[in-house]
């Protein structure tokens, strides 16, 4: 009896890579939670698995550059696919924008961020909170957003970097600084406060893109889960979560 | 200035206050960890001991809490009108001091549990007062454990950095020390600043293990020569 149910258990195990496979994923930190819930909806629908690995942007590429495992990038910038498509550790091709992320002027006082953004010019804050600018391109659309309102100097002494776009957004929700460029996305997980989503036109697009790695050419999974990115199903997932799809 | 060199001002003002004020409040808490019979003893030591294996992530994510507005920390320097902490150079000092605690307070307890009582006793049959004897017998003869502190503490508080990332917030010439600009060099892509400033600091950290061992060594000996 034990014998047959352990026989049973093998052949069912190594039935498993004959139908699914599991692919290894570098995901940016802010697009993990939609990520996790993609690829929950992908396992449901074909038995792929999609294994995630969380981190900025910057740190996935020189870990990809050095050789981690990973199958796939879906990066928070398109430089970084873009480079790694030109070094040849991105297929050529398989570079796309998945998602298209949305600046919040967010504090997580219900009274101080109006329609129209107008508190960044009162001083009814001390501490304005943005993602690194230089690593982040959350941040780098902040600072493009001052600059275009003509506050970049004004502000500066007022600024404290986060690390990446969670850590900005974590300064704001502790109230540790009032005001902060956030994520759309981050917002909606977590819904309160007040904010301004701020016109599209201010800054230039934060376009999130995937590529496929060269370690993932031959694996079904992670072709078929850039596949199911431009589903009408996936795409209205993604903008449910706070982004928009091209 | 340029950058990287404030970075590396900012580092060594960090550490060299944090050390003087560590040697300042440990003392105390060395000594009286290295003589009470009390049964608070060893949950205090345990307390000091905490950042030795607590994610320095963890310490600077309750510290955000805790000196934010809405943190009881928080609401006592708003009280003395002192703001918040996050996102200063005092702050990450008392970042650095609960972060550095152990690397101190731990050597010299145990050069003071090293002494036992006879230089002490000895030092009140001659009449000494207990403050005079703390001074003039057990601090000089506890000197090695001084010294290891504060390198220790010191060199510690140069490598932080999961703490000053959390509540720092990046700010040049007030929160933006070494470690947190090797990252940003690191993620930026920028290799070859981070490559002078990681490998500065790898050569820094060689040294200072270094000159301890051989400091320690040659302490030894003086005291055991001389007794």
């Amino acid at each position: 009896m034990k014998c047959r149910r352990i026989a049973g258990l093998l052949l069912w195990a190594a039935a498993i890579p004959a139908v699914a496979d599991t692919a290894p994923a570098a995901v940016a930190a802010n697009f993990t939670p939609t990520a996790q819930a993609l690829a929950a909806r992908f396992e449901a629908l074909t038995g792929h698995r999609l294994v995630i690995s969380s981190g900025s942007s910057g740190k996935l590429y020189t870990q990809i550059v050095n050789g981690a495992p990973f199958d796939l990038f879906l990066s928070a910038d398109e430089d970084r696919p873009r480079e790694l498509e030109a070094e040849g550790r991105g297929l050529p091709g398989t570079r796309f924008t998945y998602a298209v992320g949305q600046l919040l002027l967010w504090s997580s006082d219900p009274a101080l961020v109006d329609a129209e953004g107008a508190v960044l010019r009162s001083d009814r804050f001390r501490r304005l909170a943005v993602a690194n600018p230089r690593t982040a391109p959350y941040g780098a659309a902040a600072m493009a957003v001052l600059r275009r309102l003509g506050l970049e100097e004004r502000l500066a002494s007022r600024l404290v970097q986060g690390e990446n776009i969670a850590q900005a957004y974590q300064f704001v929700a502790t109230g540790n600084a009032e005001l902060g460029f956030v994520a759309l996305a981050q917002v909606r997980a977590a819904p309160g406060g007040s904010a301004w989503e701020v016109p599209r036109d201010l800054y230039p697009a934060v376009e999130q893109q995937a590529v496929l790695l060269d370690r993932g050419r031959d694996n079904p999974a992670a072709r078929g889960f850039l596949d199911f990115l431009r589903t009408p199903e996936a795409r209205a997932l993604i903008r449910e979560a706070g982004y928009g799809t091209e | 200035m340029d950058l990287d060199l404030q970075a590396v001002v900012l580092t060594l003002k960090l550490a060299t206050l944090t050390t003087l004020v560590l040697l300042v409040i440990g003392t105390p808490i060395a000594w009286w960890l290295s003589r009470t019979p009390s049964r608070w003893r060893h949950p205090v030591a345990a307390l000091v001991a905490l950042p030795l294996v607590l994610p320095p992530t963890v310490l600077g994510f309750y510290l955000l809490l805790l000196l934010g507005p809405r943190g009881p920390g928080g609401a006592l320097t708003q009280a003395l009108g002192l703001g918040t902490l996050p996102f200063t150079f005092p702050g990450l000092v008392v970042g650095s001091v609960l972060y550095s605690l152990p690397f101190v307070v731990q050597p010299i307890q145990n050069a003071f549990e090293a002494l036992g009582r006879r230089p002490l006793e000895v030092a009140a049959t001659l009449r000494a007062s207990p403050w005079q004897a703390f001074f003039s017998v057990a601090v000089p003869l506890a000197r090695p454990g001084f010294l290891s502190g504060a390198v220790l503490g010191f060199a510690h508080t140069v490598g932080e950095f999961g703490v000053v990332l959390m509540i720092g917030g990046s700010i040049p010439g007030e929160t933006r020390v070494l470690s947190v600009a090797i990252y940003d060099h690191v993620e930026a892509l920028e290799w070859g600043h981070a490559h002078w400033l990681a490998g500065g600091l790898l050569a820094f950290s060689f040294l200072v293990v270094l000159a301890m061992l051989v400091l320690g060594r040659r302490m030894d000996r003086l005291a055991r020569g001389r007794h």
